[in-house]
């Protein structure tokens, strides 16, 4: 690849920030301690993760010549080069294996910044569970989004049969009906990460699968669909039917490896494009491929003798910040402070809208436009993060949003003071704005704030999770008090009495029920989000994400829907 | 003769650099000659300007096309080096003849000691005494009257070549013949003579510089005992084994020789010192500077070269004995491309890393700079290293420690040995006889411990680390093998030897990495600089800026003691490029194919001698490893060939005879 001509070195001109955190204090050290104890746990289920279907299944696989997925995936990526995983907590909370049999993320391959997506063979041999579709339709997103290369490791039992059979119960424990329901709309969907596949052919997004064994029935069209393909001799099987579905359709007899076998498809059939020895080789072609797509970048990167400044405020301090209580003030600058360049921050309006902290900074030398909340949104704050998305699209400036919002002002004073309005410009602006988007929730993430600071379902980019994060329609006290409300209302209409005692024992049961159900774990392993990152990586994450997105151009948005002003 | 303003040297390498080096501090303008094999070297590209030589194969010793370059660059002197034309007394007067000024000594003089049975003849004419020896190694009793142990000789030789060592009656016959086909091949002139051998010997000879107008000192004798096949190795002055008297008494007897002989320039009186007794005897007379020089030169605070060029210009020498004093102790020592280990083969290959440590503070004569390439045709000399020290044990660690630091790889050397000479408690304790290396057998290459190549590999993983950061094209600023989530910790396998270390390191937050070897114990690292040429880094607390190079899927990393070589082995291999085991037999060394004594087909004997290579003019036998069949040549007779090209590929015999 022949990287494009490095951008002109045009640093902001902007002061550091300031601090006032105080890192000696008690409230700094119980939050530290209680984000230590969530990372912990973090590395514990990373690490269960990492296991996938276990030992005894990692084993089998080397003992028949295979690797491990994740080594798979760390031969093909540079030497020393990152790798962004995204989802690594999928199906956490469900009876499926942590990460849904299946590994996806973002890593470098001889120079180009390419979406990695495999199966897991030692999860039930790969079979695609409903975790790891929804990781597959992500990664077919990412590279679909951020226009980089999309490089598949196929290695997968297929569809789940066992609902016919009535065999197993890995499915969350639903019975047979429910199965059979979820089945098929899980098959349904499926067929969209094909349509997908083809999709980004056509955008001029290379497409390689490597076969590394099994790719049957729905799961040939992988190789089918893509531009490059890539079988292992002895150990890919591309077929649409098996040997013994192939009996009970012609009564033909036939072995693997005459139906669908590495040698079959490089030289009979032509659907191999390469043939590798073994799966080292396939890993190297895989390289060889990628090196020759004469990828260019849609932006240029920053003039590699610069080094960006770290920032000036330590970013370990990042871990006393939040409290698990969100209820606890956190200064949004206090977080620009310890992840951008040099602790250089511009912003924009600081005495207007104060709870709407926005301005401008870079980080890992890529320009941004920073909107964090200081609080509650205020009319005054969605004008002025409705006008700040307008000028960074303007000069094409990606956003990131640090999500830390309980939501937009209620009131009768708001309501008069026109929050609906000043809300929706914002959303529309956010909705419309075309540069790309990164989400940090570092806090709470509540109801239509969600959408305004450009949630997942805002066609952001990417979004990240600090542990201490919390995701609902609203805060836990807030939900199982409007309950109570409701209770209380519909008791007092049918003219009941309200049991005051057992009314205080239900709110405390919802708000215990909601928080755990807000947590960023429950989050992450229903893959709302792309995972849960330690804070201290936050810069990094943010810098990798900036750095795949412009692989696509960065251009702002030429028109908006009607701002009802 | 007036003030010259220009000279030619003819020769090459460290010597052209180093007279090049005076002769522009004097003002004057320097020209060099060169052949093709030479044309990318440190000396061509710094000489004010150089013609190339067209005769390839006379080269250096195309006389004619030497005096024509000097004409044709309009310079006014030729300054012989050593070696080569050095001591050609018909080259020296056609310089004459020519009009230009011959930086040595007169052509007769140089005609006369040239024959080294005249020399001596000369010598027991100036009172000085000799070695029992003969002319006339066929007469009757000749052998007898020189007595066992002795030597054959070349009368016209030089450098160890057409010389055999005697030890019976027995052998005298055989060894004769041979010296004398040696010395006709080498020098066209057949005739030997015989020398007692000195067992247990000191080369010690002294220097002298004489004016064309009587004016005559010595500068000192230099010890010259440690030798590998009579090739110097290790040179210094004053000479352990030499007290005033004795030097007194040398020295006056060099300058009797020097006066009868009528002695202009510098030359080099030899003389053999028998330590059991401390007599001398005179050997011979070199009418040119020696190799060893810069020992007196930093002793005396007297430039050779300077002198040289004085004297030839006509300049008295405006000094007497008295004034000539000396201070401290010096030691030079030979780098050679050459295989200590298997026995003194001559190595070739290209420096990939050449870069000589700044401190200790040492004279570095180097013909070479890291990119050269080290060929097969001519003396694989690729540096004179010399120290100056108040002491001589000081001078000797000195010595050693630069050839220490010296960052070098890409070619096979004798350094380590050299290293370990230095640092030898015989060395240190004066215990230098020309037996020094066979009776001492110092350890011919570096000795490095598993904790030092451990921590060695460690270095070189880090340094490759920071190789693939800093070409990284895109997240270059990302931290080292940044992830969410579990992937394998990065790693790299390293050859050393026959033996692979697998060097497993993951980042850590806090800027370290953890490391470990094969699995051993996790060492913490910090790297506190990464460049091209350099990894400053810690490793469990020890600290050190080390100079690597990387050559290809090789690296040169800086140990303590010298410089250890790693391949890298490759991530990915692709299939049919796989190196084949066994079968194939490499050349031990670079040179020519005198022989090919089998064909296709021809079952042979372990132990055979199947090809016949030379190489510096030394023959060398390759033989079959084992019982086989000769399934193909790849050779031919005459052609050159590189160190490790496989010449024929054998087939091992089966069990039941067939291959």
């Amino acid at each position: 690849m022949s990287p494009a001509p490095p951008s002109p070195v045009r640093p902001l001109l902007a002061p550091p920030l300031p601090s006032s955190l105080d890192v000696g204090g008690e409230a700094f050290g119980r939050n530290r301690a209680d984000m230590l104890e969530q990372l912990a746990e973090l590395d514990e289920l990373l690490d269960a993760a990492d296991a996938g279907g276990g030992q005894e299944a990692m084993e089998r696989l080397r003992s028949r010549g295979k690797l491990p997925i994740r080594e798979r995936i760390a031969a093909v990526l540079d030497p020393d080069s990152p790798f962004l995983e995204i989802s690594p907590l999928a199906g956490y909370g469900s009876d499926y294996a942590l990460g849904g049999g299946m590994v996806v993320g973002i890593g470098v391959i001889a120079g180009v910044e390419c979406v990695v997506m495999g199966n897991d063979p030692s999860v039930q041999a790969g079979a695609l569970t409903p975790y790891a579709l929804k990781k597959w339709m992500r990664a077919l997103e990412l590279a679909r989004d951020n226009r980089i290369p999309y490089v598949s490791f196929v290695e997968s039992a297929g569809a789940d049969l066992r609902v016919e059979t009535g065999a197993g119960d890995g499915g969350g424990g639903r019975g047979g009906e429910a199965r059979r329901r979820a089945q098929t709309s899980h098959f349904a969907e499926t067929g969209r990460s094909f349509y997908e596949l083809i999709e980004l052919s056509k955008l001029g997004v290379p497409t390689v699968c490597v076969v590394f064994g099994s790719s049957t029935a729905g799961g040939a069209y992988q190789p089918g669909l893509s531009d490059y393909v890539i079988t292992v001799r002895e150990r890919s099987k591309i077929f649409l039917a098996g040997p013994p579905l192939v009996k009970m359709a012609t009564g033909e007899e036939s072995d693997d490896e005459a139906l669908g076998g590495a040698e079959l498809h490089s030289e009979v059939s032509g659907l191999g494009d390469y043939l590798a020895e073994d799966e080292m080789d396939a890993i190297r072609l895989c390289r060889e491929v990628v090196s020759h797509l004469n990828w260019r970048k849609g932006e240029p990167d920053p003039d590699p003798s610069t080094v960006p400044d770290e920032p000036l405020h330590d970013p370990e301090e990042l871990l006393g910040l939040v409290s698990q209580d969100l209820r606890q003030a956190v200064d949004v600058r206090e977080v620009i402070a310890r992840v951008v360049d040099g602790s250089r921050f511009e912003a924009f309006k600081p005495r207007y809208g104060s709870t709407m902290v926005c301005g401008w900074a870079e980080i890992h030398g890529y320009p941004v436009g920073i909107l964090g909340n200081n609080g509650v949104i205020y009319p005054d704050s969605a004008e002025k993060a409705a006008h700040f998305i307008q000028l960074c699209n303007q000069v094409d400036v990606p956003l990131v949003f640090l999500q830390n919002i309980t939501g937009y002002m209620v009131g009768r004073d708001y309501e008069g003071a026109g929050i609906i309005k000043k809300g929706s410009q914002m959303i529309n602006a956010v909705a419309n704005s075309t540069v790309p988007h990164l989400t940090v929730i570092f806090g709470a993430s509540y109801g239509a704030g969600t959408y305004g600071m450009s949630g997942r379902a805002y066609g952001n980019r990417f979004t990240f999770l600090w542990p201490t994060a919390k995701i609902a329609v609203m805060g836990p006290k807030q939900i199982a008090g409007v309950m109570s409300q409701v209770r209380r209302g519909r008791a007092a209409r049918k003219g009941l009495p309200f049991d005051e005692e057992e009314d205080a024992k239900i709110v405390a049961a919802v708000e215990e029920i909601q928080e755990r159900g807000s947590r960023a774990l429950v989050a992450t392993g229903a893959i709302s989000d792309d995972g849960i990152i330690d804070p201290r990586d936050t810069r990094t994450v943010l810098g990798l994400c900036l750095s795949v997105a412009r692989n696509r151009p960065v251009e702002g948005a030429e028109g908006y829907g009607v701002f009802r002003l | 003769m007036g003030v010259l303003t220009g000279v030619l040297v003819a020769n090459r390498g460290e010597i052209a650099r180093r007279v090049f080096r005076t002769a522009r501090a004097m003002g004057l303008r320097c020209v060099a000659v060169y052949v093709d094999a030479d044309a990318g070297a440190p000396f061509v590209a710094e000489a004010d300007e150089a013609v190339r030589l067209h005769d390839q194969a006379s080269g250096y010793l195309d006389g004619p096309a030497i005096i024509a370059a000097a004409r044709a660059t309009a310079v006014d002197a030729i300054h012989p080096g050593y070696g080569f034309l050095s001591e050609n007394a018909a080259f020296a007067a056609a310089v004459q003849d020519g009009g230009l000024v011959w930086v040595g000594p007169p052509p007769a003089v140089i005609e006369a000691m040239g024959d080294k049975l005249a020399a001596k003849r000369a010598a027991e004419a100036a009172g000085v005494a000799v070695v029992p020896s003969s002319d006339d190694p066929d007469a009757h009793g000749a052998a007898d009257g020189v007595g066992y142990p002795l030597l054959v000789k070349a009368a016209a030789g030089g450098g160890g070549k057409g010389m055999r060592l005697v030890e019976s009656p027995g052998e005298l016959p055989e060894a004769v013949a041979a010296a004398r086909r040696e010395a006709a091949g080498a020098f066209g002139d057949d005739r030997v003579f015989l020398e007692h051998h000195v067992a247990r010997a000191r080369h010690v000879e002294i220097q002298i510089l004489g004016d064309g107008h009587g004016g005559l000192v010595h500068l000192g004798e230099r010890e010259c005992s440690i030798q590998r096949r009579h090739q110097k190795i290790v040179e210094e002055s004053p000479s352990p084994a030499v007290g005033d008297d004795l030097r007194a008494a040398m020295g006056d007897a060099a300058l009797r020789l020097a006066r009868a002989i009528g002695y202009v320039s510098a030359g080099t009186v030899e003389f053999l010192v028998d330590d059991a007794t401390g007599e001398f005897f005179f050997l011979e007379v070199n009418t040119r500077l020696q190799v060893e020089h810069p020992v007196t030169e930093e002793v005396t605070g007297i430039d050779l070269v300077r002198e040289q060029l004085r004297v030839a210009a006509g300049e008295p020498l405006g000094y007497g004995q008295e004034a000539v004093t000396f201070a401290g102790h010096a030691v030079e020592a030979r780098l050679y491309a050459e295989d200590p280990a298997a026995g003194f083969l001559p190595a070739s290959g290209t420096l990939a890393a050449f870069a000589p440590p700044a401190e200790p503070a040492v004279r570095w004569d180097a013909g070479v700079a890291a990119g050269s390439v080290v060929g097969v045709d001519f003396d694989p000399m690729l540096a004179k290293v010399v120290a100056h020290a108040p002491t001589r044990a000081e001078a000797a660690g000195r010595l050693a420690r630069g050839l220490e630091r010296l960052h070098l790889g890409g070619v096979v050397t004798n350094r380590d040995l050299l290293a370990a000479v230095l640092r030898h408690p015989a060395f240190l304790a004066g215990d230098t006889t020309t037996d020094f290396l066979d009776r001492v057998d110092p350890t011919p290459t570096l000795e490095l411990g598993e904790a030092e190549l451990e921590r060695v590999a460690a270095l070189a993983a880090l340094w490759l680390q920071g190789e693939n950061r800093a070409q990284a094209l895109v997240l270059r600023t990302v931290p080292s093998g940044w992830r969410i989530g579990r992937l394998p910790a990065p790693s790299v396998a390293l050859a050393h030897g026959e033996r692979t270390l697998v060097v497993r390191y993951r980042s850590r937050r806090d800027g370290t990495f953890g490391v470990d070897v094969d699995g051993g114990p996790s060492r913490s690292a910090r790297i506190h600089r990464w460049a091209p040429d350099t990894i400053d880094a810690e490793i469990d607390g020890r600290r050190a800026a080390v100079p690597v190079t990387r050559a290809g899927e090789r690296l040169y990393v800086q140990a303590t003691r010298g410089t250890v070589g790693l391949g890298i082995v490759p991530r990915f291999v692709v299939p049919g490029t796989e190196v084949s085991g066994t079968g194939g037999l490499a050349a031990p060394m670079p040179g020519v194919v005198l022989d090919v004594r089998c064909e296709v087909g021809d079952v042979v004997d372990g132990g055979q001698t199947l090809v016949v290579l030379e190489a510096m003019k030394m023959e060398h036998q390759v033989q079959a490893p084992a019982d086989g069949v000769v399934a193909e040549v790849r050779v031919a007779k005459g052609q050159h060939i590189e160190n490790g090209a496989v010449l024929l590929v054998l087939d091992p015999v089966t069990e039941d005879g067939t291959a």
